[in-house]
């Protein structure tokens, strides 16, 4: 590493020290638990983004390439619900949740407080990156923070990255919730939504082309379909692409650019696989300069080929056609388990095949990526998609300690509690952890010997 | 000759169980409860072996393993039968103006084929308890039962066989080396009992195949008595809760005391006087308590107790047999803050007794040290045992009483930082073992053309004010007034 290099490393490594430090600090004066100063930081959160919402679409705008009512709908709009549910929901969320004890610890109570876990890691991803970040920097930065002990840490990003930040976390037996990725497939049974398909295709579309181009963790990443019905899906979804974009998606200002050179070059390799770019039905095109890949979609792309055993992660879909949409299953089964698998259909019986036999973060029929707006969801993978959930009140459960406190009485005491011991004490105890109350009552008068 | 357990062998075992997995033999609600009427046979059937097993292993005494190890597991397990299919039923949840119209719920779904590695001072109940869990959620398990505990390892391993579905539960008998070659190989879920340090390696090694973890560690449980407590009361409890429970050997035994310098000598002589009305005059012949596990925990004990400035500090006990692998119930006053009976969970026999000018001095003392299992606090003072609850950071905590906690399943049990991550017991640990899937039905109806580009004003202004669910401005939108 060059002299200049390291100097910048130790430098950071005492700013990340320093606000440690401080951080540390602060929680252990306690500020950070009122119920105020959480409503306060959640208001600054809200009034933060409403001031600065023309200044964070530009920003988007220039990262990204995200018109503005995108940046909207998926960024600043949907972080201004969060913080005001949570603002609203709050004085509920840290309500002490009371448990029933057993009669047998009469007159003990119990309950569960949400208890802080401490100073958090936040370690957010660059698709969706309006979020509090306290600390700024790429892979090197990342690396210095991890060496630090933190109370939780929080990531969203890809596998590969998951695993580094887990085993990392594992020295400091700091818990995590890893958002991750996967391929989410997309079940299309033409046979029951033949009446809904124009609305089933435009959707698909959004899902895809709408969102960040393709670069998003619950993105469609691979369509599933019956081979009779491909080419009539194929021909649907031409004119609505056509429709969004125009003739030149490129000039349109609606589709979002890719994120880097680095992931612009990823997605060419992807496609420039000759057996790959022989499936090519429609797009295709891609510019470097502007970081830019047309709306494509490939017909049965080799099963074995990179696109289909990596998450896209881009504006390509892969249509993979299936003798029966029954097949459906097994092979979305023969893959890691994804973060989400949609599925159009009214056939009740493949809904229940699909849930009951494939696993998956989470499951949405006849639309996309709106899990991540119902509040009431967890949001979160399972396997390869990640550990953990949250949004709405899972978001507070996320970076909370459930800790269980427990308050006996110092008036009663029953000797059999003690040593030392004998048959009696025994049977006693026996008969009080069966709850056999009535049993118990006999044994005291001396009417029973007690249970085996 | 018993065969020895390869990598082979592990590959195969979990392709197995994966396999019985897959073909659903673990999803269904009667085979569920009737693995778990199962293990509540061999609760009826073969307490006196369990009894004896414990006893040879652990020197446990005959109510300790009935009632700890054995109605403990008898109670799981009817709650288990009892709820599991309300466990099992779907939660709905509710959704919103931006979604509509939609349905939505959330679904357990179990997570495959997990792996339950258990501790060796309560061997039955800390393997079973979470391999309960691990049923009810509908998975295909495996369970490594410790090696300091021969003799329940292998009786767990025989009634298990004997009982329970091998296409789907299985146990793995073995030592460094056994445990090494499962945890290379892919999991679903691993749940361990045991040290902060073999739960670092665990979770290393989870890490490669991002298998999430529930690591129930241990830590150094103090326990604060302020001057207006009953003291006779207090003391049982302690001895009970200490002495009484596996020989201090346990997770949540109370590990050191904190009180004031004008309150302590009351606190021993109550502590001296109970011991004696529990033990007689004579503890190393009492038969009501367990022995030391083995020699390598027996010569880490007597290490503690020689440190310079430790031995000069006991006033209580201190004797030792290592023959026997005995050593007396002994409390030391005062040791050194960095001593090692003090700096690490002692896991035996000693209590170690701090003095404080102000009892106010024990949250500092407390929060300098890693986040323990369990933190206790005897009081009468309401004030106290609010601001006790609320800042002091342990996995549970109890006011008044110790370790009972653990026995009601209402309250999830587990630790926080060095302590551990994630809990069980009750309802806990069935979510302990299930994926919660988000699932959402949605409709046809009403698709909006807000939702899709070409993106303008109008869709924008929509957009906010579905957003802010201000039906007001919607309408206003719609028609045009905005």
């Amino acid at each position: 590493m060059k002299r200049v290099e390291r100097e910048a490393m130790e430098a950071m490594k005492e700013t990340v020290d320093q606000s440690l430090r401080e951080m540390r600090e602060t929680f252990a004066s306690g500020r950070t638990r009122s119920v105020k100063w959480r409503k306060a930081q959640l208001g600054a959160i809200i009034e933060m983004v409403k001031d600065n919402e023309e200044k964070m679409s530009d920003v988007l705008f220039q990262d990204l390439g995200k018109h503005s009512t995108e940046a909207f709908r998926d960024e600043l709009g949907f972080v201004m619900r969060s913080a005001t549910t949570a603002l609203n929901c709050l004085d509920k969320w840290v309500v002490p949740k009371k448990s029933n004890l057993p009669l047998l610890f009469y007159p003990a109570t119990g309950k569960v407080i949400s208890e802080p876990y401490g100073t958090v890691l936040v370690l957010s991803s660059w698709n969706f990156p309006i979020s509090i970040k306290v600390i700024e920097g790429g892979p090197d930065v990342a690396t210095i923070l991890l060496q630090h002990q933190w109370d939780k840490i929080f990531f969203t990003g890809s596998p590969k990255i998951g695993k580094i930040i887990m085993a990392a976390a594992a020295e400091h037996l700091t818990p995590v919730t890893l958002e991750l990725g996967g391929k989410c497939p997309t079940i299309i049974d033409h046979h029951s939504v033949s009446k809904d398909m124009k609305s089933v295709v435009k959707r698909i579309s959004g899902g895809k082309w709408g969102s960040c181009s393709g670069q998003a963790c619950i993105s469609v990443d691979y369509v599933l379909v019956e081979q009779s019905f491909a080419s009539t899906l194929i021909d649907m979804l031409k004119p609505v692409i056509r429709s969004f974009f125009g003739e030149n998606p490129k000039e349109s200002g609606c589709l979002a650019r890719i994120v880097t050179k680095k992931h612009f070059q990823r997605l060419s390799r992807l496609l420039n696989d000759p057996r790959v770019k022989a499936s090519i039905v429609y797009g295709g095109s891609m510019d470097e300069e502007k970081l830019y890949v047309e709306p494509t979609i490939l017909l049965d792309p080799p099963l074995d080929s990179e696109i289909m055993n990596e998450e896209i992660f881009g504006p390509i879909l892969p249509i993979i056609t299936l003798r029966d949409i029954q097949e459906s299953i097994g092979f979305i089964k023969s893959k890691p388990k994804p973060l989400a698998i949609y599925a159009f259909t009214k056939d009740e019986n493949l809904k229940t095949r699909i849930l009951s036999e494939t696993s998956s973060g989470s499951v949405t029929f006849n639309d996309l990526m709106i899990q991540y707006m119902c509040d009431a969801l967890p949001f979160g993978g399972v396997g390869q998609s990640g550990i953990g959930r949250y949004h709405g009140k899972y978001s507070f459960e996320c970076f909370s300690h459930e800790k269980a406190i427990m308050e006996g009485s110092l008036a009663m005491d029953l000797e059999a509690r003690y040593p030392p011991w004998n048959n009696f004490k025994l049977n006693f105890i026996r008969l009080a952890f069966r709850e056999a109350y009535f049993k118990l009552v006999l044994l005291m008068l001396g009417l029973t010997k007690g249970v085996r | 000759m018993v065969k020895v357990f390869q990598a082979a062998d592990a590959t195969d075992l979990v392709t197995e169980l994966r396999r019985s997995f897959d073909d659903g033999v673990t999803r269904g609600y009667e085979w569920r409860v009737t693995q778990l009427k199962k293990l509540l046979l061999i609760c009826d059937n073969h307490e006196p072996e369990i009894v004896s097993a414990l006893h040879d292993d652990l020197g446990k005494p005959e109510l300790e393993s009935s009632v700890y190890e054995v109605a403990l597991l008898r109670n799981s397990i009817n709650l288990a039968v009892k709820q599991l299919k309300d466990w099992m039923a779907p939660d709905k949840a509710k959704t919103s103006l931006t979604t509509f119209p939609a349905s939505a719920e959330i679904v357990y779904e179990p997570l495959g084929v997990v792996l339950v590695i258990s501790a060796w001072n309560y061997p039955f109940l800390l393997s079973i308890d979470p391999v309960i869990g691990a049923i009810s959620a509908g998975n295909a398990v495996v369970l490594k039962p410790s090696e300091l505990a021969p003799a329940s390892s292998s009786l767990l391993a025989k009634l298990l066989e004997q009982y329970l579905d091998s296409s789907a539960v299985r146990v793995v008998e073995g030592a460094v080396t056994e445990t090494t070659l499962l945890l290379e190989q892919k999991w679903d879920k691993i749940f361990y009992t045991g040290s902060s340090r073999i739960g670092r390696i665990i979770m290393m090694a989870a890490a490669k195949h991002l298998t999430p973890v529930v690591l129930e560690l241990g830590g150094k449980s103090p326990v604060v008595i302020d001057s207006d407590t009953n003291l006779k009361i207090t003391a049982k409890r302690i001895i009970a809760g200490k002495w009484g429970c596996n020989n201090g050997q346990a997770c949540i035994s109370p590990d050191y005391i904190l009180t004031t310098k004008e309150f302590s000598p009351k606190v021993i002589d109550a502590l001296k006087q109970e011991l004696e009305a529990f033990y007689g005059k004579n503890p190393m012949e009492s038969k009501d308590m367990s022995r030391i596990v083995n020699s390598n925990h027996f010569d880490r004990l007597s290490k503690m107790l020689e440190e310079k400035e430790v031995s000069d500090k006991i006033v209580y006990g201190g004797q030792k047999n290592r023959d026997k692998l005995k050593i007396a119930p002994t409390i030391l006053v005062d040791v050194p803050l960095d001593s090692q009976i003090m700096s690490e969970e002692i896991f035996g026999p000693l209590l170690p007794v701090i003095t404080l000018n102000n009892l106010e001095e024990c949250f500092d003392v407390i929060r300098s040290r890693p986040k323990p299992l369990a933190a206790y606090l005897f009081t009468q003072n309401q004030k106290l045992k609010e601001r006790f609850a609320l800042t002091v950071s342990a996995g549970g905590i109890v006011v008044n009483d110790i370790a009972v906690h653990l026995a009601v399943p209402t309250l999830p049990f587990g630790g926080v930082g060095e302590s551990g991550m994630g809990s069980y017991h009750g309802k806990f640990s069935f979510d302990a073992f299930s994926h919660k899937k988000a699932v959402l039905y949605k409709s046809f109806i009403g698709d909006a053309a807000i939702r899709y580009p070409p993106y303008s004003t109008g869709k924008l202004r929509l957009l906010k004010a579905l957003v802010n669910s201000n039906i007001l401005e919607i309408f206003r939108v719609i028609l045009g007034l905005s």
